[in-house]
């Protein structure tokens, strides 16, 4: 190994400026496929996210009735039929394993499509091109205008596109608060300004980063701030479809009157033309040719544009294609293509997501309608009473996760004399002590478990059961009973 | 070694690299967005706007105060006004619903438990524990041996006057003598009702014990506070000596050492440092201990 160290001159004369200013991107129009489907992807959407929060979900009366709720301050989260209490958080972590996966399984099997179609900020940077296109024209008009010295007319499109931004990033900001509360009150409160100065200061953030990302940064969050560009790179390999200048048909590239010329006396010509068209339509600025770029989201614009043109000189479309680099290398060598979809990634990720989903969906319909936990007393660890018993006090605590109301009735086997106690307690049942939780809400209980010094070194084991008393489920937690000999 | 050389930039000779060579490769000197620059700016600007506006700059004795005139003390204040507005509506019903009515009512219940689990642990687990489990001479508020009760009210009488506190004129008070250290009694006297102490629950006696005589000086001496039989008297704060459960220890030395010296805990009367929710809370919260009556 070696490695350069500070004696090089070189280091001293830095050749390339610390910073650089970003070149200003002006993404011409298109149309095709791709484009298409693009759009498509972004009216489905930003069309659930701008209107999921109105959608309602009837729970019954104790519940609310938004069909998508995170509601924090009583720290619970709805999804359709799935309610999530905090300790249920590890749902969150399986969604997460499991979209860290599909992201991963999307790149082996067609690169970044998740970049292309799906990020937010593709999402909302693609709309807010649109705006722009609208408002100030298309890539040439753009252009020409901001060479231009700034005069009233180019001022006021720009006064009328930025407004326009700002309207989506705010009511970008606006609904992303709707997730959180009850969605026609908040809407309601935010417009009598009754609303928690906290939504009002989240819909200020949204607001401004939307219009910061999706106006003004736009490809520089992909090339800078997204770490995906940098682990993309490294688990991609030559069987993952990726958007890619077929250099194999393209080159030697020349105009289109050179290269029918060249045909014509049986000359090699590529199919490129140099039209840029490909480079006009990035978003992002990337000169697909080059090969594999960080800056490439793989959004297939340029394979639009390039087809466009194939069509109109008559050569074959798709000379930027999805294609594959173990392809291009056959192609070369005159071997036919091939694809393998399943390979030990591919086939490994789908492991794992349909692993986790599996888990996931098992836990979310054996989900427990109650639990019970218990906390002996750490300190003391046991009470010797008057008359010589023993005493342990416990702290349990019932969870009713359904929304109605429920009557429980606890028991706790182990000890045959026990004495079991549950302080505030409202009625026996059956000599066990019962109490009522309401509607999905926890209660907190003192019991106190009181039975003779059996003199035994090992603690004695105690099961704690609630059983519900309409349809006696029942649900059970373990601990133990503590005397002066067994408390180490 | 690579040598730095014109040839020795990227393929699309953008930029050239920083001349590092890691066992071929190599780093490209691509350059920071302009933007990242001004952010970093914009921090320190940032940072320097805390100076201006936060207390910052120790001074020889004092320190700038910074336009916004905070202090982490009025903050503390203004947040305990918070908390006790927060809780205002519950306080308010700890404070006019009765004690009994208070255990009655789930509601309530949790939260003077709550409410007096915290005032328990900064008030009173210095002498009674952290479980309130109590030490030598400092009672056991689990068990149900009471010195002056373990009724509600008892408990909270016991709150809020304390015990042999003199500042306050309701305190409860009762002083055993010191038999020993005032010669009340000889030490073969004192020996004697110890082991008729120990005799009341049955703890073995000394082979040589003279419980005839400890028992008649019981009956001449203790029997008017701790009962014919050792059986207590809460009025007085007496502890009951025929249990199992002893305030200093069921040795004999420990009962001679109480004999000879007399006397009795001490316990502040919380009306003068605690407000009435507060106190009502702590009286539910030992209460509710399991222990009482």
């Amino acid at each position: 190994m070696s490695v350069t160290t500070s004696f090089d001159p070189h280091l001293d004369e830095p050749e390339a400026p610390l910073y650089a200013a970003r070149k200003k991107i002006y993404p011409q129009g298109v149309s095709g496929f791709f484009r298409r489907t693009k759009t498509t992807i972004l009216i489905i959407t930003l069309g659930i996210y701008y209107f999921l929060p109105f959608l309602r979900w009837d729970r019954g009366p104790n519940a609310p009735n938004q069909a998508l709720l995170i509601d924090l301050p009583h720290r619970r989260a709805y999804f359709f039929f799935i309610e999530i209490w905090p300790q249920e958080v590890y749902y969150l972590t399986g969604l997460l394993i499991i979209a860290a996966m599909v992201l991963f399984l999307m790149n082996a099997m067609a690169g970044r499509i998740w970049c292309g179609y799906l990020c937010p900020q593709t999402v909302w940077t693609d709309l807010f091109m649109a705006v722009e296109r609208m408002i100030e024209g298309d890539r040439r008009t753009r252009m020409n205008r901001d060479a231009e010295p700034m005069n009233l007319e180019t001022f006021s499109y720009k006064l009328l596109k930025h407004s326009l931004w700002l309207l989506i990033a705010w009511w970008t900001g606006g609904v992303w608060v709707l997730y959180f509360a009850d969605a026609p009150t908040l809407v309601k409160d935010l417009i009598q300004f009754d609303a928690d100065p906290i939504a009002y200061v989240s819909i200020l953030t949204l607001t401004l980063t939307t219009y910061v990302f999706a106006g003004l940064m736009r490809e520089q969050v992909c090339l800078y701030m997204c770490p995906w560009p940098r682990i993309q790179a490294a688990m991609t390999d030559e069987y993952a479809l990726n958007v890619t200048y077929r250099v194999d048909r393209g080159e030697p590239r020349m105009s289109f009157k050179k290269a029918t010329h060249a045909r014509s006396i049986g000359e090699p010509a590529g199919d490129c033309i140099d039209c840029q068209q490909c480079v006009a339509v990035c978003p992002t600025g990337v000169d697909i040719r080059h090969g594999a770029d960080l800056g490439c989201i793989q959004c297939g614009l340029c394979i639009d544009a390039c087809d466009e043109v194939m069509e109109k000189i008559g050569r074959p479309t798709r000379l930027i294609a999805y294609d594959t680099e173990v392809n291009l290398k056959r192609r070369k060598e005159g071997l036919t293509e091939i694809f393998r979809p399943f390979r030990a990634r591919t086939i490994l990720y789908i492991a794992i997501i349909t692993a986790v989903s599996g888990v996931m969906l098992y836990a979310l319909l054996n989900r427990a309608p109650f639990t019970v936990s218990v906390i002996h007393d750490r300190n003391p660890i046991f009470v010797k009473l008057s008359d010589g018993h023993i005493r342990n006090g416990y702290t349990v605590r019932i969870a009713n996760m359904l929304p109605t109301d429920r009557v429980f009735t606890l028991d706790i086997d182990g000890l045959h004399d026990a004495h079991v106690e549950i302080i505030g307690g409202e009625a026996m049942t059956d000599g066990w002590p019962s109490v009522s939780v309401g509607p999905d809400q926890t209660r907190e209980l003192r019991v106190t478990v009181r039975a003779t010094d059996n003199g035994e070194e090992e603690p004695t084991h105690l099961e704690f059961t609630i059983r519900d008393e309409a349809d006696g489920n029942t649900a059970k937690a373990r601990d133990y009973f503590r005397t002066p000999h067994s408390i180490h | 070694m690579t040598n730095q050389t014109e040839t020795n930039v990227d393929p699309r000779k953008i930029v050239g690299t920083t001349g590092h060579d890691w066992d071929g490769i190599e780093e490209l000197n691509t350059p920071l967005p302009r933007w990242w620059l001004w952010t970093f700016y914009l921090t320190i600007i940032w940072a320097l706007g805390y100076w201006v506006v936060y207390p910052a700059i120790p001074l020889a004795t004092s320190f700038t105060k910074g336009v916004f005139g905070w202090t982490s003390r009025e903050q503390v204040v203004k947040d305990l006004e918070g908390l006790k507005n927060l809780r205002g509506p519950m306080t308010a019903k700890i404070e006019t619903v009765s004690l009994q009515d208070i255990e009655k009512t789930p509601e309530l219940l949790s939260f003077a438990r709550a409410q007096g689990a915290a005032a328990f642990a900064v008030n009173c687990s210095p002498c009674h524990g952290a479980g309130a489990q109590g030490f030598k001479g400092y009672p056991n508020l689990n068990d149900d041996d009471w010195l002056w009760g373990g009724s509600l009210d008892a408990i909270h009488t016991t709150l809020q006057n304390g015990i042999r506190w003199d500042a306050n004129k309701d305190t409860r008070t009762s002083m055993m003598p010191a038999f020993g250290k005032e010669g009340l009694l000889k030490p073969n006297e004192i020996s004697a009702a110890a082991d008729y102490v120990r005799s009341l629950s049955g703890l073995p006696t000394e082979k040589d014990a003279d419980l005839k005589l400890g028992q008649k000086l019981f009956t001449e001496n203790c029997a008017a506070c701790h009962g014919e039989n050792g059986e207590g008297n809460q009025d007085v704060g007496a502890p009951k000596l025929n249990d199992k459960v002893w305030l200093y220890g069921p040795e004999k030395a420990t009962i001679i050492e109480r004999i000879t010296l007399g006397g009795g805990g001490q316990m502040p009367a919380w009306s003068q440092r605690l407000d009435s929710p507060t106190i009502k809370s702590l009286a539910v919260y030992v209460h509710t201990l399991g222990g009482g009556q």
